[in-house]
C-alpha cells in the first residue's frame, strides 16, 4: 500500500510540477540566504526596520507603496515599530483630504503614498511580482527548493549595475546584469553608504540591497509569519489525524483481510 | 437504487414509519451510504472523495471571499489586497481558494486517467463518464473565470487570449466574442459577468456531481479488474462487495487526510509556487506581458491549441479545402476542443471488450505513453511558442489524437487480452491471501 501511495505522490508531484513559469532572456540572479525563507523562516525585525529606512531615504523619492497601510509598521511579524514612532513616521507625509479640500499630514490609518514618478512602478507587491528562478528548462521546479526568488531579483537589480550607460530615443538606459534584456531605465539608486543605520549595521551596497529587498518582501506578504504558523499547526493536526485514520482503517479491514487469507 | 442486491432501510419506530411514508429521505441517504462497493478497489479510487471535498472547500472559502471582494476594474485588485492584509484570516482564505483550484484539477486529472486505465467509461457506465466530462468542462470554465477576478496582468491577458479563441470562429466569431465580453474588449462588463458566472457554475457542478453519483450508483462502481459484481443473489453479491460505510468512507478519509497534509504544507509554506508572479501586477490594458501563460492545469490543452501553426500540413490542407475559412487560429481552437471531445467519445472509440488495462498487455504501454504525453504537453504549454517547443507540442498533440482515434479502436481488434479473474472475490483473496512463494 505504501508503494501505491508513493506512486500516487510521485504522480501528484509530476503533475503539479507543471506549475511552470515561462523563461525569457533572463538576467543573472544569485540566491540569497534570507532569514524568512523556508517553512521555519522568520522576518528579521531589525532588517525590516533598516529596509524601511533605505526605502524612506532613497526609493520613496520615486516609488510608492500604495497597498500598504502605515499602521502595519507596528504589526507583530513585521518591523514592529512602537506606536508613537509609526504616528511620527506617518505625519512626515502629506495627503490630500477631499473633506478638508486641503492637504493634511498622514495618520497611521492612511496608506503609504502612490509612486511620485509615473514611470516608477509601485513597490507594494514587487517581491511577489517577479520570479528570480525559472529552471530547469523553464519548469520552475527549482523554486521548490530556492523559493520563487522575488527578493533575490530585487537584490540582484540593485547590485547589478555595471556603470555603462546608453542613450536610446531620448531616454538613458543603464546596463544591469540582472535585468531581462540587460538595460534598465532606472538610474542606479544605491551606491553603498547611502544611509546611516541606527543599529550600527554595515551599510555597504549589498547589505542595503538585501535589507530593502527583505522589507519589500514584508510589504508584499505582511502576514507571512502568521500564515506559516497556521500552516504548521494544520500540518501537525492533519498528520496526527492521518495516523489515527491509518490505524482505524487497518483495524476496520483486518477481519476482512484475515478472511481472505483463510479462503 | 443500485442494481446490486443489498439490504434496504426499514423504518422501525412510529415516527420513522410516519416520515418514511411521506418522504423516504432517510432511506435514500441509507441506500446511498450503504451502497455495495467492490471490495478490491485500490488507492486510485480515493480521488472522488478528494474532489467532493475540493468542491465544498471552494464553495465555502469562495462565499466568504465574496463578502470582501469588489468586482470592479478600479477596485478588484485593491480589494484582493484588502483581503490579504486587513480581513481576519483573509490571506488563508484566499490561498486556500487559489491552491484549492490546483488540488481540484490535480484530483480530477488523476480521477480521469484512473477511469481511462481501468475502462470505467465502458458500458454500462457511459453516462457516468459523459456527466464527468461535463463536470470537467464546467470546472475549466469556472477555474478560468475565477483566475480573471483578481484582475492582475495574467487575469486580464489570459481573458483576452481565451475569449479571443471564440473570435477565431469564422463569420460569427467576432459577434460571439463581443457578446461574451460585453463589449469590444475585456473590461468592467467582462469582469462583472465572469464574477457572476464564477459564483453560479460551482452550484451547477454540485448538481452534476449528484447526477454523476446517481449514475454510478445505478450501475455500481467499476473496480481494478473490470469484472462485474455477481448479482445473482444477495449472498453472492456480498462476497464481492462491502458497504461503502464504514469500509470505504474510513479508507477515503485516511487518504484525504494524507493529501491535506501536503496541501496545507503548500498553502502554509509556498502558496504562490503554483501561481504566476505577473498576477501580482495590476491589470494594464496598455502593457502586454512577455509571455501569457495560463494556469498549470490548462497547459496541456493550451499546448494543443498552439501546436497547429499555419506551416503544419493538416492545417494547410484544411485551409485549402475550405477555401481559407479554417485558418491556423481556428484550427487550433478546433484541436483544443477536439482534444476534449475525443475523451467524451472514448466509450465508443475503445473497441476492446475487456475493461481493465490490467489485462490488456499492449494497451498498458500506450496508456503509460499517454500519461507521459500529457506531462510533456503541460511543460510545452508553458514554453514560448517557438522551435523546438512548437514541434514538441505538435508531436504531443498528434499522439493525443492518435491514442483516442487510432490506437484505441485498433487495439480492441489486434490485442490478445490476458485472463481476468472469475470474480472480484477471487481477485481480493489472491491479493490478500497467502503469498505466492
Amino acid at each position: 500500500m505504501l508503494k501505491k501511495l508513493a506512486i500516487s505522490a510521485v504522480a501528484a508531484l509530476t503533475l503539479s510540477a507543471g506549475g511552470a513559469i515561462a523563461a525569457g532572456s533572463e538576467g543573472h540572479i544569485h540566491d540569497v540566504d534570507f532569514s524568512f525563507e523556508g517553512p521555519f523562516g522568520k522576518f528579521d525585525q531589525m532588517q525590516l526596520q533598516r529596509g524601511l529606512q533605505v526605502y524612506t531615504e532613497v526609493c520613496s523619492a520615486c516609488h510608492g507603496l500604495k497597498f500598504v497601510p502605515i499602521r502595519t509598521l507596528a504589526d507583530e511579524g513585521g518591523p514592529a515599530l512602537p506606536e508613537d514612532q509609526v504616528r511620527a513616521y506617518a505625519a512626515q507625509m502629506d495627503i490630500y483630504d477631499p473633506e478638508l479640500e486641503d492637504d493634511r499630514p498622514r495618520t497611521p490609518a492612511d496608506h503609504f503614498p502612490f509612486s511620485g514618478d509615473p514611470n516608477a512602478p509601485d513597490l507594494s507587491l514587487m517581491a511577489k511580482a517577479r520570479a528570480g528562478f525559472h529552471g530547469p528548462q523553464g519548469s520552475g521546479i527549482n523554486q521548490f527548493f530556492k523559493g520563487i526568488g522575488g527578493p533575490e531579483y530585487i537584490t540582484a537589480i540593485l547590485t547589478g549595475y555595471t556603470g555603462e550607460e546608453k542613450e536610446s530615443a531620448g531616454t538613458t538606459f543603464y546596463e544591469n546584469t540582472a535585468f531581462p534584456g540587460g538595460w534598465i531605465s532606472m538610474p542606479p539608486p544605491l551606491y553603498g553608504e547611502d544611509v546611516e543605520y541606527a543599529d550600527g549595521h554595515s551599510s555597504d551596497l549589498h547589505h542595503e540591497a538585501e535589507d530593502v529587498a527583505a522589507f519589500l518582501m514584508w510589504t508584499a506578504e505582511p502576514k507571512m509569519m502568521a500564515r506559516q504558523h497556521a500552516g504548521f499547526v494544520a500540518v501537525l493536526f492533519l498528520s496526527v489525524l492521518s495516523v489515527l485514520m491509518y490505524l482505524t482503517n487497518k483495524r476496520l479491514w483486518a477481519p476482512i483481510k484475515k478472511k481472505a487469507k483463510e479462503a | 437504487m443500485s442494481g446490486i442486491p443489498h439490504d434496504h432501510y426499514e423504518p422501525k419506530s412510529g415516527p420513522e414509519k410516519w416520515l418514511h411514508r411521506r418522504l423516504p429521505i432517510v432511506g435514500l441517504l441509507y441506500d446511498t451510504l450503504m451502497i455495495p462497493t467492490p471490495k478490491n478497489l485500490n488507492w486510485w479510487w480515493i480521488w472522488g472523495i478528494v474532489l467532493a471535498f475540493c468542491l465544498v472547500m471552494q464553495i465555502v472559502t469562495g462565499i466568504v471571499l465574496v463578502m470582501h471582494y469588489t468586482p470592479h476594474v478600479d477596485m478588484a485588485f485593491a480589494s484582493v489586497e484588502h483581503i490579504m492584509r486587513d480581513v481576519n484570516g483573509g490571506f488563508m482564505l484566499r490561498y486556500l481558494h487559489a491552491n484549492g483550484a490546483s488540488l481540484f484539477f490535480l484530483a480530477v486529472y488523476i480521477h480521469i486517467f484512473r477511469g481511462l486505465f481501468y475502462g470505467s467509461y465502458k458500458a454500462p457506465r457511459e453516462i457516468t463518464w459523459i456527466v464527468g466530462m461535463i463536470i470537467f468542462l464546467l470546472m475549466m470554465a469556472t477555474g478560468f473565470m475565477g483566475y480573471v477576478l483578481p484582475w492582475g496582468q495574467m487575469s486580464f491577458w489570459g481573458a483576452t487570449v481565451i475569449t479571443g479563441l471564440f473570435g477565431a470562429i469564422p463569420f460569427i466569431g467576432e459577434s460571439i466574442q463581443t457578446w461574451l465580453l460585453g463589449g469590444p474588449a475585456v473590461d468592467n462588463a467582462t469582469l462583472n459577468r465572469f464574477f457572476s458566472l464564477h459564483y453560479l457554475l460551482p452550484f451547477v457542478i454540485a448538481a452534476m456531481v449528484i447526477v454523476h453519483i446517481w449514475a454510478f450508483h445505478t450501475t455500481g462502481n467499476n473496480n481494478p479488474t473490470g469484472v462485474d459484481v455477481r448479482k445473482g443473489s444477495k449472498e453472492e453479491a456480498e462476497k464481492d462487495t462491502l458497504p461503502f460505510w464504514p469500509y470505504f468512507v474510513i479508507k477515503d478519509v485516511f487518504a484525504l487526510a494524507v493529501i491535506l497534509v501536503v496541501f496545507f504544507a503548500i498553502v502554509g509554506f509556498m502558496p504562490n509556487f503554483l501561481g504566476h508572479p505577473d498576477n501580482y501586477i495590476e491589470a494594464n490594458p496598455l502593457a502586454t506581458p512577455a509571455h501569457i501563460v495560463p494556469e498549470w492545469y490548462f497547459l496541456p490543452f493550451y499546448a494543443i491549441l498552439r501546436a497547429f501553426t499555419s506551416d503544419v500540413w493538416v492545417v494547410m490542407f484544411a485551409s485549402w479545402i475550405t477555401g481559407g475559412i479554417i485558418d491556423a487560429k481556428f484550427f487550433g481552437v478546433l484541436a483544443m476542443f477536439g482534444a476534449i471531445i475525443v475523451m467524451v467519445l472514448v466509450p465508443w472509440l475503445d473497441t476492446s471488450r475487456v475493461r481493465s488495462g490490467r489485462f490488456r498487455p499492449q494497451f498498458k504501454w500506450w496508456f503509460y505513453l499517454l500519461i507521459v504525453d500529457f506531462v510533456v504537453l503541460m511543460w510545452a504549454g508553458a514554453m514560448p511558442a517557438e522551435p523546438p517547443y512548437s514541434t514538441i507540442s505538435l508531436i504531443g498533440a498528434t499522439y493525443w489524437f492518435a491514442y483516442f482515434l487510432v490506437i484505441l479502436p485498433l487495439l480492441g481488434v489486434i490485442e490478445k487480452p490476458t485472463a481476468a479473474p472469475a470474480s472480484i472475490e477471487e481477485d481480493f483473496n489472491a491479493h490478500y491471501g497467502k503469498p505466492a512463494e
